[in-house]
């Protein structure tokens, strides 16, 4: 019965590792004869290297295959990598982003089970039983986030509470009238909750909550310390990624020091970004997923981009599942601010509507406090021109109305001289990030 | 009977006018009005110069965001009520003024020179010429 509230699989979240390897070994196999018989696009791949599925009899053959990365994603959108007939599909889900480079994903009801199963270890390990009274304030709808974290909410069987993100003084309403005790959001959203209960004249100890599961975007120590101040609460975090199925991939237990990876559905590997060379545990290095029992939308070897170590020390939660560091950065060109995914050329298509010539502009991301600034330099070019400072504002203010309306954030925008941004080999740069994280 | 003025965005950052005035010195332009609007990130600085051609094509080698536009140049006899009466004269025939400056240039004790800007340049020439009032000419500031 204990343990019952510990894990919520206690078989597969203890499981030793050689049962583990066994299992992933057996998994594997059959998920490679499924990719190479129903997605040409990755069997393709795989006959390029001359690697067959009679290649791969266990784990240890995994370094065999290709890899699959994000611009793979993009070739095969939208059914490319479809691995079942549509008609067994129940759902997709999606990544925010331009139409070029949004991801969708497909979901069979075996792979919805899956991924809410993933959630609700996740849910159990921050202390959630049924019992509880989970408000999910994750955006809804074509974002992993609601989906997951309601999914997996009503596997635990907590009372769930559909709210999505925003208007915060309802949700802290809610929060009290129902007693809920877990709250599920991005860490910036948990931290802004907290500043608006302070605002409100309330105290942490006025709210029923007592656990916070955080994810689908960076977040520090410091922010996590923040958080559990200004709510009350213990903040969890937890990781995904859409293509995989989205939030669950892996999750913290009590221990808060890194989360443990679904090892059973996943494998994960570190390899050199460079090479591809696979590094042993511990090293830094991308973070690379194989998706072991998924039917619909299988990845092999997909590439995150996430940079991370591994780890197999011996958890004080009990669980035998490898421990993943919270990513340390991103390799690729998209950004998370504000719990939204931006990218830059979703930038250039506003700029570009302004004015004939190619914009030149820069994307300043910062972090004050717990709250991730965004910044846009717009240097002017020659149709922007003006005698007025009227026509200057104006000009500030349609750029920055059309950007809230592409990426769902607000930035601030700040005109800039003619060839004033840096340019690194002609080209300005167009990211700076200066949030730290770890 | 208008002037060219040169108006030049501006960050609001250190060092940003002096290198503008260093610039135009060096080429040989000398400034005969200017003033400054700006908001909390950047500026626009109006420019009245000798030879705003020059000034433009110098500017514009160095990247700056320039536009020329055409502005009012009015001679006042530096007395009170000097100013409120070329006002009025703009006002009785519906002409707004969307900014004015000082210039530097003065001949005489007597005189004092005002740029303008108005929402209607052309009615504002015929209505302050046949007021009696003085506007200057590019040539004409070109040689003060
Ligand atoms: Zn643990």
């Amino acid at each position: 019965m204990e343990d019952q509230k510990l894990y919520r699989d206690k078989e597969h979240e203890c499981m030793s590792r050689e049962e583990m390897k066994a299992l992933q070994s057996k998994k594997l196999v059959a998920q490679v004869k499924h990719v190479w018989d129903n997605v040409p696009y990755y069997r393709k791949k795989m006959e390029e290297m001359g690697v067959s599925p009679d290649d791969i009899k266990s784990v240890d053959d995994l370094h065999k295959l290709p890899f699959l990365s994000k611009a793979d994603l993009r070739d095969a959108y939208p059914k490319g990598l479809l691995a079942v007939p549509q008609s067994e599909c129940v759902r997709i889900q999606s990544t925010s982003g331009t139409t070029g480079k949004r991801v969708v994903a497909f979901y069979t009801q075996n792979d919805v089970d899956m991924w809410e199963e993933c959630v609700a270890r996740a849910i159990v390990a921050a202390g959630g039983t049924n019992e509880d009274v989970c408000q999910v304030a994750y955006g809804y709808g074509l974002f992993t986030g609601g989906a997951g974290l309601h999914g997996g909410s009503h596997k635990v069987g907590c009372l769930t509470l559909p709210m999505s993100s925003g208007n915060t003084e309802r949700q802290i309403q809610f929060m009290q009238d129902l007693g809920a005790t877990i709250l599920c959001c991005t860490p910036s959203y948990a931290a802004y909750i907290g500043e608006v209960v302070k605002e409100m004249g309330l105290k942490p100890e006025d709210l029923p909550l007592k656990a916070g599961i955080f994810g689908a975007e960076p977040w520090t120590e410091e922010m996590r310390q923040e958080i559990e101040k200004s709510l009350g609460i213990k903040a969890y975090d937890i990781y995904g990624l859409t293509e995989l199925s989205g939030p669950g991939v892996a999750f913290e237990c009590s221990e808060q020091s890194g989360m443990h990876i679904n090892e059973d559905h996943f494998i994960a590997e570190i390899i050199n970004p460079e090479t591809g060379e696979v590094l042993p545990d511990g090293t830094k290095g991308e973070l690379v997923f194989t998706s072991i029992d998924k039917e619909a939308f299988p990845l092999l070897r997909y590439r995150t981009r996430d940079i991370c170590v591994l780890s197999r020390k011996k958890c004080s939660c009990g669980r035998t599942l490898v421990k993943m560091a919270k990513p340390m950065g991103r390799s690729d060109d998209m950004l998370i601010i504000k719990g939204v995914n931006v990218f830059p050329s979703q930038i250039e298509s506003v700029l570009i509507k302004m004015s004939n010539a190619t914009p030149n502009y820069q994307i300043v991301v910062d972090r004050v406090g717990t709250t991730d600034t965004f910044e846009i330099l717009v240097e002017i070019s020659d149709d922007m021109f003006s005698d007025t400072i009227k026509t200057y504002e104006e000009l500030q203010k349609k750029i920055s109305q059309d950007i809230k309306s592409v990426l769902g954030i607000r930035a601030k925008i700040k005109l800039v001289e003619p060839k004033s941004i840096p340019r690194s080999e002609g080209k300005a740069v167009r990211v700076i990030d200066r949030r730290k994280l770890v | 009977m208008t002037v060219k003025q040169l108006s030049v965005f501006v960050e609001n950052r250190a060092g940003r006018l002096s290198t503008i005035t260093r610039l135009l010195g060096d080429n040989g332009i000398n400034i005969r009005a200017m003033s400054i609007a700006d908001t909390k990130d950047f500026g626009i600085l109006r420019l009245i110069v000798n030879d705003s051609e020059k000034a433009l094509e110098v500017l514009k080698a160095n990247s700056y965001a320039v536009t020329c536009t055409n502005v009012l140049a009015l001679r006042l006899s530096d007395k009170p009520g000097g100013l409120a009466d070329a006002m009025t004269c703009l006002y009785k025939d519906n002409i707004s003024v969307e900014y004015m400056y000082a210039a530097f240039i003065s001949e005489t004790e007597e005189t004092a020179y005002l740029i303008l800007r108005t929402d209607k340049t052309d009615e504002a020439v015929t209505a302050l010429t046949e007021g009696g009032f003085k506007l200057v000419s590019d040539e004409e500031m070109r040689s003060l």
